[in-house]
């Protein structure tokens, strides 16, 4: 995976070059329920782009949608200019996640899950790699510890450590600071807002911590009944909506009846 | 456009001998059961031959015929054991979310096959014949192409079996363990084809093993091997790998198109 190489595939027209992610239109449906309905949206280079909204907004199935492992019904998902559904691979290749309901096998140690990973990723150098990791996340002193026996947020930074393996050009986090104390929550922040400044990647961060999202995020989507509703700078969204905070914007938002058209 | 890679098939192989390695509950099934049966079998022909004053071997037609049954028993679970982890650890996710293609999965649970059936084929042998004398001289050279076509159709079995379980969830692993005993009176194991009813016969027509082990009765017998039908018994097998890996992979992108990768623990099918 190299970032010559997607270039030189978007310098062919693919997809614009400061573009990590592009969805155009997508829509899942479930028979009659539509689960996410004719969504638009792009991540670039160095931005870090929040998903917020009520449970069963579409977050996570639009996040499996990207990940390739739920279909859509419609539309299209690129990841460095490859299209998710033709090119899987190499769209895969150049993409990494954590989520809270996706922790790594807990009948193997750290080391063994993030080699067996790093193979799957075709990371190169992976015991240089996996060494790094280990000291980045403070996981060297649970390096042959099973990963079942940690604590909840010991298994984030686990799957934190996984995600950047092939660091990855999109970097996906479901809730990553879900089961994180606050001092871990904030170095995880530091870590992949340091991340997406210092390199061309993108990333793609859900979350119900509407403090995290506003201090984190460059950019945020309102999602609501699979549609978008909202869209901006995380920082002025509420002053625009006529709401005193972000987390007020999101009970506004969350209590709107299903109505309009997407954003 | 899907590359094959070896290295990402292997990480599915490293993982199963790491559980291995690390765990007696796997280490154990691997030899024990396997190992038990040849005791088992070995007394029970020592005995017929005993017994009986027929001047008929049961050694070789009997506990050869167990050894190469639980041959390619092991051979069918080891494929699904290995794929049965990932059902048992959660970890279809994380595993279809990476670059591993559906063709490096199943490379990598039939690798993980090989080197858990070989272990098992090892002591198998070890005690039929050292304590029992089943001597495999009393194949010929027909004894590999009879391994060759239970193996392939082990490893067929096993694939099917998993898309089983991708298809019906965790808990339709209990359809995959009867699969050995089910095709076992059709494929005529322990004896003659010709004794089962004519539709139990046209069964059987289609199950290679059915024509390793009549082959393997008329080898002791001293009467010549049908080439045509050890090939047909090949063939098919094959023909069996292929299907199975089809179905395996329609399974792998139903379950893409309808989430159940993502929401695999709710069991949505049944």
């Amino acid at each position: 995976m190299t970032h010559s190489s997607t270039v030189a595939r978007v310098a062919q027209g693919d997809a614009p070059a400061h573009l990590v992610l592009s969805v155009s239109r997508l829509c899942k449906q479930y028979g009659a329920f539509v689960a996410v309905a004719d969504i638009s949206f792009a991540v670039q280079r160095h931005e870090i782009l929040g998903i917020v909204g009520p449970n069963g907004a579409g977050k996570t199935t639009t996040i499996n949608m990207i990940l390739g492992v739920l279909a859509p019904t419609s539309g299209s998902i690129t990841i460095e200019g490859y299209d998710v559904r033709a090119e899987r691979q190499r769209a895969l290749a150049h993409a990494n996640f954590a989520a809270v309901y996706a922790p790594l096998p807990g009948n193997l140690t750290v080391e063994q899950n993030l080699r067996i990973y790093g193979l799957l990723y075709g990371v190169a150098h992976l015991k240089r790699r996996i060494e790094a990791l280990l000291e980045t996340f403070d996981l060297g002193r649970f390096r042959r510890v099973k990963c079942g026996t940690l604590s909840s947020g010991e298994q984030t930074r686990v799957q934190l450590a996984k995600a950047f393996l092939n660091e990855p050009s999109l970097l996906l986090l479901d809730e990553p600071t879900a089961s994180l104390d606050p001092s871990a929550a904030h170095d995880v922040r530091e870590r992949i807002q340091q991340y997406a400044a210092t390199n061309d990647v993108g990333v793609l961060w859900t979350s119900h911590n509407m403090r995290e999202v506003e201090e984190t995020c460059h950019r945020a989507l309102f999602l609501s009944h699979g549609r978008i509703l909202l869209e901006g700078d995380p920082k002025q969204l509420p002053r625009e909506h006529g709401q005193q905070s972000l987390d007020d914007l999101f009970i506004a938002v969350a209590r709107e009846p299903v109505s309009g058209e997407p954003r | 456009m899907t590359t094959f890679s070896w290295r990402r098939a292997g990480s599915v192989v490293l993982r199963q001998a790491y559980l291995i390695r690390g765990s007696l509950a796997r280490v154990l099934p691997l030899f024990a059961w396997v190992a038990t049966d040849m005791i088992l079998w070995g007394f029970l022909t020592r005995y017929l031959n005993g017994v009986t004053r027929s001047a008929m071997d049961f050694v070789p037609t009997l506990l050869g015929a167990v050894l190469l049954w639980d041959f390619f028993a092991r051979v069918m679970q080891g494929v699904t054991t290995a794929f049965l982890e990932d059902v048992w650890s959660r970890n279809f996710l994380n595993l279809f979310a990476s670059p591993l293609s559906i063709p490096e999965y199943v490379a990598g649970l039939v690798a993980s096959s090989i080197m858990t059936s070989a272990i098992g084929l090892v002591v198998m042998i070890a005690l039929a014949s050292g304590i029992f004398g089943l001597s495999f001289f009393s194949y010929g050279l027909l004894l590999f192409p009879f391994l060759l076509t239970l193996f392939v159709f082990g490893i067929a079995m096993g694939v099917v079996a998993s898309a089983i379980v991708l298809w019906f969830g965790p808990a339709s692993e209990w359809f995959v363990w009867p699969i050995p005993a089910v095709i076992a009176p059709f494929a005529g194991v322990f004896y003659p084809v010709s004794t089962l009813p004519r539709w139990m016969q046209a069964v059987a027509f289609l199950l290679p093993p059915a024509s390793v082990f009549e082959s393997m009765r008329r080898i002791i017998a001293g009467d010549a091997v049908s080439v045509g039908a050890l090939a047909w018994s090949g063939g098919l097998a094959l023909i069996y790998l292929l299907l199975g890996t089809w179905v395996f992979a329609r399974v792998h992108r139903h379950a893409v198109r309808v989430g159940l990768i993502a929401r695999y623990s709710a069991e949505t099918v049944s």
